[in-house]
């Protein structure tokens, strides 16, 4: 009965707003803006504000389409039983609808403000995120963060492509770097969050393969990112601004997962190593894509790769 | 199906704020389309 009546009573426009997940929109908004400003070349600030725009749009679109597919998981875990679908503030059709709008519409003013081949990979990456994600592989895969991470890992991509209208060595070693950042930036936080994904059939990784498995994962991919994000430098495409940031940042983003890495869980564990690699993982991530557009516009224009 | 003065209050509470952020919504696409078009034209 009571369902009814709030199916009946309607969703308020903030629940829309809830559904695009405003919280990761910022740091989508963020990368996409850092790819766009660190790109060689120019761009209409109108149309460089419309990219980063429909980027955002697009990410919103799938995080709802995400919850339209993921409602019934949503509802049996506590950090998301708030959400609109689950408290029934909102019907399934209409977040359906409104996840579709705005990946349509994203994609769309994408390919008619500043052209066809960002739009493109708009495309690709919210069907990569609301189907090969979210549908085929988060509850087939203890690699669903892997997985997941390449849908986070698009907006540096699409932000530079705007601005250069082709796709080079760089913008895909952003790509690379966002891809290889967050397993660890993920597994550091289930590590230390009681999370009840076992609960509700979703295979993460600490939950399916253990503790140990998941703190050499975590190391693992530190070391990746470390040659990963000195990359661009190596090849020319920033300056020593950027490469000595990556050489330190990424430094310590190691050094701080070593002893992670080497530590198992004790009862009454306060868990501080696991919550430091995590709280520096958000700062590293902010820090060194800032680093990317400071290099850019001190130095001035690298070359075009 | 039949709401009460309270229900239909709160009804129209929501749906009024619906619209209106619609309204906003399509008020500043329709100055950002009117921007992108003098820049699309290189103006």
């Amino acid at each position: 009965m009571t369902t009814s009546k709030t199916q009946l009573m309607q969703a308020e426009w903030s629940d829309f707003y809830a559904l695009t997940k405003p919280r990761v929109m910022s740091l989508v908004v963020f990368t996409g803006l850092c790819g766009l400003l660190a790109a060689p070349g120019h761009i209409h600030p109108i149309l460089g504000f419309t990219a980063v725009l429909c980027i955002a749009l697009g990410a919103g679109g799938a995080a709802a389409l995400n919850q339209w597919w993921e409602a019934d998981i949503d509802a049996g875990m506590k950090r998301t039983a708030k959400r609109p679908l689950p408290q029934g503030r909102m019907s399934r059709d209409n977040a359906r609808d409104f996840g579709v709008m705005l990946s349509v519409g994203s994609v769309i003013i994408m390919g008619l403000a500043v052209h066809w081949l960002a739009a493109s990979i708009l495309a690709i990456s919210i069907v990569y995120y609301a189907v090969v994600y979210t549908i085929w592989l988060k509850p087939r895969t203890p690699q669903n963060i892997v997985i997941g991470g390449g849908a986070g890992a698009f907006p540096p991509l699409i932000g530079w492509i705007a601005v250069t209208g082709s796709i080079t060595p760089m913008p895909i070693l952003l790509f690379a770097i966002i891809f290889f950042w967050t397993p660890p930036h993920f597994w550091a936080l289930a590590l230390f969050v009681q999370t009840d994904y076992a609960k509700v059939g979703i295979p993460m990784l600490p939950v399916v393969a253990g503790e140990v498995v998941t703190r050499r994962q975590i190391l693992a991919y530190s070391v990746i990112l470390l040659p990963l994000s000195l990359a661009p430098w190596w090849i020319g495409g920033t300056g020593a601004i950027y490469g000595i940031s990556a050489l330190i940042l990424s430094g310590l983003f190691l050094a701080l997962s070593v002893p992670v890495a080497v530590r198992r869980k004790q009862p009454e564990d306060t868990m501080k190593p696991e919550k430091r690699l995590f709280g520096f993982s958000i700062l590293y991530l902010f820090a060194l894509f800032g680093a990317l557009v400071v290099d850019r516009l001190w130095l001035g224009q690298g070359l075009s790769i | 199906m039949n709401m009460t003065p309270d229900e239909e209050a709160e009804f129209k509470r929501r749906r009024r704020g619906r619209n209106v952020a619609l309204g906003l919504v399509l008020a500043a696409f329709v100055v950002l389309f009117y921007f992108i078009t003098f820049a699309r034209m290189g103006g």
